[in-house]
């Protein structure tokens, strides 16, 4: 446990799962673009783009693990800035497709000609350029959260009336851009992208590469996180998960940490939703569904919260078994096994895959209680005192 | 002096009326048919005041075939038929078949527009006379709006044989509105004319004394003017008591949806994300139990939600219980992981609810005493939102009074005041909790019987209300219900009323971004709870 602590934050688990991060980064697009479509280990566009999309959801795993499982912050509000930096990136595709849409018009995209606008809302300046874009992707989603956070923790609002407002927040969100006047696509929301950076959205090349980069995003996500919760920032967190009042008697400034680590995780919420957009071609106002930010949460919950690995796994095996679900003949039982799981999960499994596994090892190995992480999710901060 | 002038117009008004009357009786209907077989245009106009004035049963339908084309006349035995769709005859003068070969001549009644103008305007004035109150009605509503100058003898004659006071009514107003119109009138007239109109006050009579014509004398204008400026005032606070009424209608829902949260919540500190699945499941029972009656024993349909009632409050309250004794006392102290069970468990609800039910809304009927509407000045009061909110207020007193003056009500105050001072005095903690989530569940069972009647019963149904009613109890605090009742109507009223200014969508998102405002001032709503245990 010795060097600096941007190497400290990786123990053995951690660099392993990176490799491995590294590896699916690079063999799915060569298994895809590389190997001839009659070998058994052609990958599928199919299957890129559909783990494409699992990539995006893990980023948003991780970004609500950071704050639910080391902070003790459940936002379940959390779709809403995955879907604000989707309609980030969206507006830069819209942009970018200029004179090929239905009315041809070089500035206005479709929908705004349908409305009969005359010109681009001051808001959509700007988006054709990349780099504003994704400036967008991170700023917008963060700044909400950096207001919205200095509101509520300043005057400690914690727990349930946190997550109920949140909800709120997203569902506010939802009804606005459910509006065409508000200049998003109404309804409809964002869709029919031609090209990103010039290369077309649908070819196989370009899916490969977002997921190439979706997979880097993950990594680059896990190891700020990991950085952050080994750090001394990241024992307060936990400090402040267990047992709020008894750290702000001890002189930390609980409102700045929350509010610091609840708008990076929005951030990374937002870069989870702009990765996302590409990807599935199509942003709407349902992404801002209440019912999509708890679901976030029940991945984090089935995977382990507070270990970030789980975070990943669980977003992955939820989605998996949702796609193999909703799209055979077992679709309307769906619910019944996404409910039931919510209700296994915290009945019978707190801890989640990874944290039960991670007890378990630790069980039978040397005593290492006393680590601080380890029974995460357990420990529900008691009432201070 | 004044009301003498009174006296006078209206001894002349009598006077021409019976003069009018006498003349339209004299007249026959056969000789006013007579006209349209002249095939001149003004010998037609002439004839259709003639047969609109006769007073004659048929008039209505020759005039009415008229308009359509269907009026036929045989120049050479000077008479009139009506040729129907199949293309058989009938006299016009005695509405008997015409038997045998149809006369060889037969020609159409010609039209111009200046004739088709009088032909509408006759008919208008003939459904003055109609059998039907309400026709009769509607039928002096558009002389009102027409303004049409030439149906003032027939207005006349309409308003000395009315008896029904409301069509009465219309009819001073419409023959007031002809009067304001028509450059021939008095001042007088009119003068007199313009309060008639004022005490109309709705939009209609703006409009009416806003497009008077330009030869209008100047202290007519001036009294349509003042007119204007208090109808419009009269409207201002008839639209501000329609807006609270509806504020108080959606409060009312609001308070019977999130007053069973408030207690679980205040009880155990546990926020119930199926609730308004026992919302739900309470409307679903309405549907059921007037299926029932309906298919067995359709005349106690009036009882069906008197029957839903208990029954919605036993079923969501048994689900309830065996929600608490299942998942929710297993996880005593984690808030948050309650707060995903239940969500879980409000999406096996819903689809175990699709699943049997399908999809689609159920059509819930309402009992007659529910159904129908009353007048209050400008506003119409709807029964069914009328007896909900009499309704909820009856729950939240009941509920009062349960927790003030029962046995089980003390103990739950207790425990929602001090959980474990009550469980060392005694209070079987688990127990309260169980019968408190089986309470607040059996209310918004019965709250959805109340839903029924007004808004469509599909599994969705509690996914509506449900981020509302945690507003509520955000905003009201978990200490009080009084907490609940008021954070209902404000939510309800404010929600109205910023609806006309900013449209139902951005006032809805106005009220969400107010009470996040709200709740930096008072982070645990307006009747919090104050005392060491409350910081848990």
């Amino acid at each position: 446990m010795t060097g600096s602590p941007l190497i400290r934050a990786l123990d053995r688990v951690g660099i392993g799962f990176l490799v491995l991060l590294a590896v699916i980064a690079v063999i799915i697009p060569v298994g895809n673009l590389l190997v001839p479509a009659s070998s058994p280990w052609h990958v599928s566009l199919y299957f890129v783009s559909l783990f494409g999309k699992y990539m995006c959801y893990a980023i948003l795993a991780l970004a609500i693990d950071l704050i639910w499982g080391y902070c003790g912050i459940l936002s379940l509000g959390h779709g809403a800035f995955f879907a604000l930096g989707g309609y980030a990136m969206g507006m830069y595709l819209m942009r970018q497709i200029g004179t090929r849409g239905v009315y041809a018009n070089p500035i206005l995209p479709d929908f705004m000609v349908f409305l009969n606008w005359k010109e681009l809302p001051v808001y959509w300046y700007g988006f054709q350029h990349f780099p504003y874009a994704i400036l967008m992707v991170v700023l917008v989603p963060g700044l909400l959260a950096f207001l919205f956070g200095w509101f509520a923790f300043r005057s400690r609002v914690t727990g349930v009336y946190f997550s109920i407002i949140t909800q709120a927040l997203t569902f506010a969100l939802m009804l606005g851009f459910f509006r065409n006047n508000f200049g998003f696509g109404g309804n409809n929301g964002l869709t029919d992208f031609k090209d990103i950076l010039g290369f077309n959205v649908q070819s196989a090349e370009t899916r490969s590469a977002l997921f190439a980069i979706s997979v880097l995003t993950l990594g680059i996500g896990f190891y700020i996180c990991r950085a952050i919760v080994a750090s001394k920032l990241g024992k307060v967190l936990i400090a402040i998960r267990d047992a709020e009042n008894r750290v702000r008697f001890l002189g930390y400034r609980v409102e700045s940490y929350k509010l610091f680590v609840f708008t990076l995780s929005a951030c990374m919420a937002g870069v989870a939703g702009a990765l996302y957009v590409p990807q599935v071609g199509i942003i709407n106002p349902s992404e801002f569904a209440p019912g999509n930010s708890i679901e976030a949460v029940i991945w984090v919950a089935v995977g382990g919260r507070g270990t970030l690995i789980g975070a990943v796994l669980g977003a992955i095996l939820v989605n998996y078994a949702k796609t193999s679900f909703t799209s055979g003949s077992l679709a309307p039982y769906w619910l019944f096994v996404l409910g039931g799981l919510f209700i296994a999960v915290t009945l019978l499994l707190p801890r989640g895959i990874v944290g039960t596994v991670e007890y378990w090892w630790k069980g039978r190995g040397p005593k290492t209680r006393g680590n601080g992480v380890a029974p995460a999710g357990v420990a529900e901060p008691h009432p201070a005192e | 002096m004044r009301a003498l002038f009174g006296r006078l117009r209206a001894l002349a008004v009598a006077f021409g009326l019976l003069l009018a009357m006498a003349a339209a009786n004299a007249q026959s209907f056969d000789q006013a048919l007579s006209g349209f077989t002249a095939d001149s245009f003004s010998d037609t106009d002439t004839a259709i005041s003639a047969v609109a004035r006769s007073g004659n049963p048929r008039a209505a339908q020759v005039i009415g075939a008229l308009q359509d084309g269907q009026l036929f006349f045989d120049p050479d035995g000077k008479k009139v038929y009506i040729k129907d769709k199949d293309d058989r005859l009938t006299d016009a003068a005695t509405g008997q078949a015409v038997a045998g070969p149809a006369p060889a001549n037969l020609a159409p009644v010609r039209l111009n527009n200046r004739l088709r103008r009088a032909v509408e305007a006759a008919l208008g004035a003939l459904s003055l006379f109609a059998e039907d109150p309400g026709r009769r009605f509607e039928a002096a509503q558009a002389v009102f709006k027409s303004r049409e100058a030439a149906a003032l003898p027939t207005l006349q004659t309409a308003l000395a044989k009315e008896t029904d006071p409301r069509v009465k009514t219309a009819l001073t107003e419409a023959r007031a509105a002809l009067v304001l119109n028509m450059s021939d009138a008095s001042e007088a007239d009119k003068l007199a004319a313009v309060p008639v109109i004022r005490a109309r006050g709705d939009q209609d009579a703006v409009a009416l004394l806003a497009g008077l014509p330009s030869d209008t004398p100047p202290a007519v204008s001036k009294a349509a003017n003042d007119a204007i400026a208090s109808i419009q005032n009269g409207l201002a606070i008839w639209s501000a008591v329609q807006n609270a009424w509806y504020g108080l209608s959606l409060g009312s829902v609001l308070l019977l949806a999130a007053i069973g949260l408030a207690i679980t919540f205040g009880v155990m500190g546990v926020i119930n994300m199926a609730h308004g699945e026992m919302v739900m499941l309470g409307a679903y029972t309405t549907f059921v139990v007037q299926e029932v009656i309906r298919a067995y024993n359709p005349g106690l349909f009036d009882y069906s939600i008197a029957i839903a009632v208990p029954l919605a409050f036993a079923i969501s309250g048994t689900i309830g219980i065996l929600v608490e004794q299942c998942i929710i006392r297993f996880l005593y102290g984690r808030p948050l992981e309650t707060l995903l069970a239940t969500w879980g468990l409000s999406l096996i609800l819903q689809q175990a609810v699709r699943t049997a039910f399908g999809p689609t809304n159920r059509d819930v009927g309402s009992p007659s005493w529910m159904s129908g509407a009353f007048d209050v000045g400008q506003i119409t009061i709807t029964y069914n939102r009328l007896w909900i909110i009499c309704f909820s207020l009856a729950v939240f007193v009941g509920l009062l009074a349960l927790l003030r003056f029962t046995r089980f009500g003390l103990e739950m105050r207790a425990v929602t005041q001090n959980r474990p001072m009550a469980a060392s005095m005694g209070i079987r903690t688990g127990r309260i909790d169980a019968l408190a989530f089986g309470l607040g569940s059996g209310i918004a069972g019965i709250a959805g019987v109340a839903l029924s009647q007004i808004d469509n019963v599909s599994p969705n149904l509690g996914q509506g209300y449900i981020i509302d009613s945690f507003m509520v109890v955000v905003f009201g605090g978990v200490g009080n219900l009084w907490g609940t009742l008021l954070g209902a109507f404000f939510l309800g009223i404010a929600n109205k009323f910023l609806e006309p200014y900013a449209g139902a969508v951005v006032g809805k998102i106005a009220i969400l971004v107010l009470i996040i405002l709200f709740i930096q001032k008072r982070p645990r709503g307006l009747f919090a709870l104050r005392g060491r245990a409350v910081e848990a």
